[in-house]
Order: structure tokens, then C-alpha cells, then sequence
């Protein structure tokens, strides 16, 4: 929720980016604080993915322009896993799988570097089991996804629940979750996202990049965000979704295109 | 004291000039036994050592071994367990140890678990003749071999296993070879006789006290009975700076289930020969993990032969390597014509881990039957970019999320030891190791 006491958490300017040479990104702006959710809907291939793996630090994606500030610092001059200490968690649309890598020893790795990045014990094996089990109760999860390599074999909802999981592990400043609601069946969606309200709170904030509406009623969001060909180019509150639900894309980029014009043609008087 | 001497070419005379202190060997009193030494001995005369020349030896570089003169160890040094039993297995109710080559009883746990013997050579008796005359030496091929053969010349103190008839032996057997000095060569020897419908897990582990210079020379041979039953694991971790060469000889009788995982960490440069003779409706499981850096060199070649009908072999052989190291792998797969309805699978996976590490594998089928499935393939690669980004994406830094990876490549093979125990060691090995292998 918005208040009058929060900081800025996430502030991206100009943001260009390309994958392979060709341009993705092209000129995106987005200002997140804390306290706040935020959703990003867009046709597919406008660039929503590009972007929350551009702010994880993928190396796949080159930044050509702009800047992104997490919490005062440069984003695009940490690595990955130094953006991860710092607090973003980006809960993947396609989680891979890693065969041979223990979920638990995976889980219990990561959980243990956050723990010593924030100055707080690490927990041993046994510790770690009990701590985790709980969390896995809250997100419905059965125990045995402890014993399975990370998402191996996991069915497409199965990955998604890890994903919240590790993001309930990790407590993050800023949690981008990239479709965590397709592949979940109506039952996981509530459990799902119950989880993540339960994770959000004054200072920190999500992102949610999702098509559906659906979502957004459990998460209620306070700004949603429209990206076509790798900009925002509406942004409303969560009665936008709404809109979008019933009217589709189509007169958004119409209605961002007269607005274009509107402005060239006052600068052109 | 350094028996190491230095010599400028490899030497015309270098299998001769090991053989100078052969015949300071006691003479046992079973005749089989002199007997096979002296016919190695005779043997020996018309070998050579092999050289990259050698199809065989195509990749693996033995002439740094004929520069140094290895003479079978002379003083044994005496160990006590506090010194070795980081190296014991909680799991094993009978350990051999030998030291250097030589049987220490001091360190050693033979019980008297009905069905199992274990004979030290010298003191064998007539009751131990049958078995030493129907197996030992019978099953590894000295043909072409000349460290099988040289082996057989210094055959003192082998480990003799003898499982009777439809006993199950429920704990494994630890066959446990320390090396603790430099310059030596040691001729460990391991015969395991499984009869008719009986059962039993061998652990042949070769280990290091110091970071030595020294050679192993191994021969070891399992013949499985009808309906018998043999797990062998064999684990290398000798010093990185040792030769370890290396002829294993498997038997596998009608209807038996032979499952061997072998895993080599050590050795400055190994070489592992393991045939496995398949008989009617026999199965057999071949396992093997290689994991090395530096300048390392380990070379596998693998044989399973199906010389009858029905038999089921399954394969699967992986090396990580790291630094400039060197690992090779050949898998040959034979079907004789009379073996119909052969079943045989095998792959084989390589993970290089730098721009320098190298691997030659070459999977050999030769099929003479027509009535056969044989499925084969392998893979070469380096570390998935996306997962190393995934674990990454959670904090890991980048050396912990690329071990992690390579850990979990050999995982895959480290998990099929069914021994908790040395699971576990292993699996610590691997982990130390693969965070030095980047
Ligand atoms: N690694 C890549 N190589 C080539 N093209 C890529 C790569 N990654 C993304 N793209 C392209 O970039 C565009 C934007 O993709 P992105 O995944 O960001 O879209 P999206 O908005 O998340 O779509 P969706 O709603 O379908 O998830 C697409 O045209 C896609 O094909
Ligand atoms: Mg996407």
C-alpha cells in the first residue's frame, strides 16, 4: 500500500536493453516504493521477461542505456549474486530444472549466504529442516520436494510454489514475480498468493508480471502498468486491470499513439 | 631413503632391471602359485612396454614411468590404526589392509563369519590349493599386459575371498591399500571367488598417507559362480603424484549380477583396464566416475563381453576435468555371435571445466550377433549458463554455484555406492575437489 513514509526501492530510467543484437528494451521508466505492489501486464514478447531478468543481471541481456537505482545503488554495476544479497528476488516464468542438486542443500545454501550477507546465524541441516518445513506447510508444499533435485521432474505449478518458497527463504527487498500465476490451478493461485501477501509488508516491495486479473484479486495492486515493445506506455490503478480484462491491448497503444502525436503536434506549434 | 633412480631414456633393459630383485620373493609353499610367477617371469621376456604407439595407449603417455625405477617396497613401515582409520569404513566388519603392497594383520579385522576366507599367500595350506589353482590367474588375460604380468612375477601377498555356495555376505568387504612411500611399487593382488547363488560387496580402496611418487600395479580378478552376486566398488585416491595402473578381471557365471562403481580422484596418471566376461542370461552394471584437474591423466578402458545369450549389460562412465587434465575413455561393448538377445546400454558424459581440460572418449561397439539391442551415446560440455544464473539469481556466488554443479554431475554416480559411509567420504572428496577444480 501507498504511504507518505516510504522510500524508494526501485527507480529505472531510460532503460534500453538488447538480446543478440537486436533491442528488447527501449526507453523503459518504472519507480517502485516501498509498501507498494505493483503489477505489469503486456501483450507477450513486449518485453515484461527482458526486463525482470535485466534486473536480476542475466548476462544474456545487454543494458545499451539508462539506469536502474536499487535502494541508492547502481543495480547494473552488481552481479548477480550481489543484487541477490542486496535484496531482489526474481521468481522466474520458466524455473529450470537442476538435476543432481538437492532442494534441500540448494534451499539451505542459499538461505545461509542471505543470513551471513545480513549479519544473522546460519542454520545447521537439522535447524534448517524445521524452519523450512514450516514455511513449506504455509505454501502447501509437501516435505518430499526436499528430497528431489531443485525442480527436477516438478510440474509447471509444483516450480512455481519452489519459486515463492525460496522467496519466503530469502525476504527480499524487492520481489519480481514473473508469471508465478500461470500454471497454478485455482486452489495454488489462493495459496500462492496468500503467501506472497503474507511476505509483503511496509518495506518492501513486488512487482507481478501476469496476463490475468485473476491474480490481482487476491493481490491487490496499487499501480498497474501497461509495457508495450519494451516501454510503459500506461500506467492506472488496479481498475485498469480491470479494463484490460474486458477490452484487451488494442486501445492502449492506439490512445498511448494519439497521446504521442498530441505532443509532437503541440511542439511542432 | 629414495629407491628413485633416475635414468635418461627409457631403458632397453627397464622390465629386466625390475625384475632384479624378483626372485628375493619367498617361495610359497603352493606350487600354483611359483608356478605362475616364474611362467610370468618366462612371459615377461617376450613384452615390451607399450607406447602412445600402441592403439591401446593411444592417449595415455607412460614414458615419465619407465624414467623412474620403482623396486617393490624392503622396509615395511609399520602403522598404527590411529594412523589409518580416518581411512576405515564403519560399515565393514572385515578390513585387509596391506601397506605398500604388504598384508599388515596388525591392522586388519578377519572374522569368522561362516563362508568368507581370507588367505594370506605365505601361509596358505593345501585347503587353500583348489581355490588358488581354479581361479588365481585365471581370469586376467596376460597375452599383451605387461603390468598384469609383472603383477603376477610379484605376486606375494594377494587378498584371497572365497564366498561358499549360497551364502549371503551381508557387510562389505574392505580391501584397503595404503601407500606411504615414495619410490616404491607396489603389486596389490585381489581374487574374490563368489560361488553358486551366494552374495557379497567389495570395496577396493586405494589410498595415500603422504603426497608421494610411487606406483601401483594392480591386478584383481572376481569370478561369479551361477546366480551369484558381486558388488565391487573401487575407489582411487592415491597421491597426485603416483602412477596407478590398474587390470581388473571380472567373470560374470549364468544368470549372475555383477554392479561395479569405481571412482578416480588421484594418481598423477591412472590407467583402469576392467573386462567383464558375460556368460548366459548374466547381468552386469559398470559405473565409473572420473574427476581430476591439474595435469592429471586417468584412462579407463572398459570391455563387456557377451560371449552368450540373454545377457544384460547397462554403462555409464563421466568425467569432470578441470585444469589441463586429461581423461579418456574407451568403452568397448562385444556380442559374440552364439550371444542372442543381447541387452546393452551405455553413455558416457564429459564436463570440461576450463578451455584446457581435454577428453578423448571413444564407445566401441563390436557385434557379431544379429539379434541384439545395443544403445549407446556421450556427451561433451561445460556447465549450463542458465543454471549457473538460477543459482546465482539466489545468492550463491559463482565458484560456489559452479561447484555445486560439477558436485552434482558426479553425484549421479557417487550415489550408486550403497555404502553410507564412504558414500559420504566421497562425497566430501568430490566437493573439496571440485572447489579446487575451478
Ligand atoms: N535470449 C533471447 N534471444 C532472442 N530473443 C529473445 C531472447 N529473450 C527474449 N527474446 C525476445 O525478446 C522479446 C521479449 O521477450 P520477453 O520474454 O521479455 O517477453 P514477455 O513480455 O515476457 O512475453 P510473455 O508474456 O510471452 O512472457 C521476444 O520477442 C523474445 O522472443
Ligand atoms: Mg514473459
Amino acid at each position: 500500500m501507498i504511504n507518505k513514509e516510504s522510500k524508494t526501492i526501485l527507480e529505472v530510467h531510460g532503460l534500453h536493453a538488447t538480446v543478440n543484437g537486436v533491442e528488447i528494451l527501449k526507453g523503459l521508466d518504472l519507480t517502485v516504493k516501498s509498501g507498494e505492489v505493483h503489477a505489469i501486464m503486456g501483450p507477450n514478447g513486449s518485453g515484461k521477461s527482458t526486463f525482470a531478468k535485466v534486473l536480476a543481471g542475466h548476462t544474456a541481456y545487454e543494458v545499451t542505456a539508462g539506469t536502474a537505482m536499487f535502494e541508492g545503488q547502481n543495480l547494473f554495476e552488481l552481479a548477480p549474486e550481489e543484487r541477490a544479497r542486496a535484496g531482489v528476488f526474481l521468481a522466474f516464468q520458466y524455473p529450470i530444472e537442476i538435476p543432481g542438486v538437492a532442494n534441500s542443500q540448494f534451499l539451505r545454501l542459499t538461505y545461509n549466504t542471505m543470513q551471513a550477507q545480513r549479519g544473522n546465524e546460519e542454520l545447521d541441516p537439522l535447524e534448517f529442516d524445521d524452519y523450512v518445513r514450516d514455511k513449506m506447510k504455509r505454501l502447501e508444499m509437501s516435505p518430499n520436494f526436499l528430497d528431489r533435485s531443485v525442480n527436477e521432474g516438478f510440474s509447471g505449478g509444483e516450480k512455481k510454489r519452489n519459486e515463492i518458497l525460496q522467496m519466503a527463504l530469502l525476504e527480499p527487498r524487492l520481489g519480481v514475480l514473473d508469471e508465478t500465476d500461470s500454471g497454478l490451478d485455482i486452489d495454488a493461485l489462493s495459496v500462492v498468493a496468500h503467501g506472497v501477501n503474507e511476505l509483503a509488508n511496509k518495506d518492501n516491495a513486488i512487482v507481478l508480471v501476469t496476463h490475468y486479473q485473476r491474480l490481482l484479486n487476491y493481490i491487490v495492486p496499487d499501480f498497474v502498468h501497461v509495457v508495450d515493445n519494451g516501454r510503459i506506455i500506461k500506467t492506472g490503478g488496479k481498475e485498469l486491470a480491470l479494463e484490460l480484462e474486458t477490452r484487451g491491448y488494442d486501445w492502449v497503444g492506439v490512445e498511448h499513439q494519439a497521446a504521442n502525436l498530441a505532443t509532437v503536434t503541440a511542439g511542432a506549434a | 631413503m629414495s629407491r628413485v633412480t633416475s635414468i635418461r631414456r627409457p631403458p632397453a633393459g627397464y622390465i629386466e632391471t625390475l625384475l632384479a630383485e624378483q626372485p628375493k620373493l619367498p617361495t610359497s609353499p603352493l606350487m600354483g602359485v611359483n608356478q605362475l610367477r616364474s611362467k610370468a617371469v618366462d612371459h615377461l621376456a617376450t613384452l615390451t612396454l607399450p607406447t602412445k604407439r600402441d592403439e591401446a595407449w593411444r592417449f595415455t603417455d607412460i614414458s615419465a614411468l619407465t624414467k623412474l625405477l620403482f623396486q617393490p617396497v624392503s622396509p615395511v613401515i609399520s602403522l598404527e590404526n590411529i594412523d589409518v582409520e580416518h581411512f576405515y569404513l564403519e560399515e565393514a566388519t572385515t578390513r585387509l589392509v596391506f601397506v605398500d603392497g604388504v598384508y599388515a594383520s596388525e591392522l586388519s579385522i578377519i572374522t569368522e563369519e561362516s563362508g568368507v576366507t581370507v588367505v594370506k599367500l605365505p601361509s596358505a595350506d593345501a585347503t587353500h590349493a583348489e581355490l588358488i589353482e581354479s581361479h588365481l590367474g585365471r581370469h586376467v588375460d596376460l597375452e599383451d599386459n605387461v603390468f598384469a604380468t609383472l603383477n603376477t612375477a610379484f605376486l606375494h601377498d594377494p587378498a584371497l575371498i572365497t564366498v561358499s555356495r549360497n551364502t549371503a555376505v551381508i557387510d562389505p568387504i574392505h580391501v584397503l591399500f595404503i601407500a606411504t612411500q615414495t619410490g616404491v611399487a607396489s603389486y596389490p593382488r585381489c581374487l574374490v571367488a563368489a560361488e553358486s547363488g551366494s552374495s557379497v560387496t567389495l570395496i577396493e580402496d586405494y589410498v595415500a598417507l603422504h603426497d608421494e611418487t610411487y606406483l601401483i600395479n594392480s591386478v584383481t580378478e572376481i569370478a561369479l559362480a551361477d546366480n551369484a552376486r558381486v558388488n565391487h566398488i573401487r575407489v582411487q585416491r592415491d597421491s597426485g603424484e603416483a602412477f596407478h595402473i590398474a587390470n581388473c578381471s571380472v567373470s560374470v557365471g549364468r544368470s549372475s549380477n555383477y554392479q561395479s562403481v569405481s571412482v578416480a580422484l588421484g594418481a598423477k596418471t591412472s590407467r583402469y583396464n576392467l573386462n567383464v566376461l558375460m556368460d548366459e542370461g548374466a547381468e552386469c552394471a559398470v559405473d565409473g566416475l572420473a574427476l581430476i584437474a591439474d595435469s592429471q591423466l586417468a584412462d579407463t578402458h572398459t570391455c563387456i563381453d557377451h560371449s552368450q545369450p540373454h545377457g544384460v549389460s547397462r554403462q555409464l562412465h563421466k568425467c569432470i576435468v578441470g585444469g589441463k587434465a586429461h581423461a579418456v575413455f574407451n568403452g568397448n561393448i562385444r556380442v559374440r555371435q552364439d550371444a542372442q538377445s543381447t541387452n546393452s546400454k551405455q553413455s558416457n558424459g564429459n564436463l570440461l571445466l576450463t578451455e584446457k581440460a581435454h577428453v578423448d572418449t571413444k564407445p566401441q561397439l563390436e557385434i557379431f550377433a544379429d539379434d541384439v539391442k545395443c544403445a549407446h551415446g556421450s556427451t561433451i560440455g561445460q556447465l549450463d549458463n542458465e543454471e549457473v544464473f538460477y543459482l546465482k539469481s539466489r545468492g550463491l556466488s559463482d565458484s560456489v554455484a559452479r561447484n555445486l554443479l560439477t558436485y552434482a554431475f558426479g553425484a549421479e554416480i557417487i550415489d550408486r555406492i550403497p555404502i553410507p559411509s564412504l558414500k559420504r567420504k566421497l562425497e566430501q572428496a568430490v566437493l573439496e575437489q571440485t572447489s579446487l577444480l575451478l
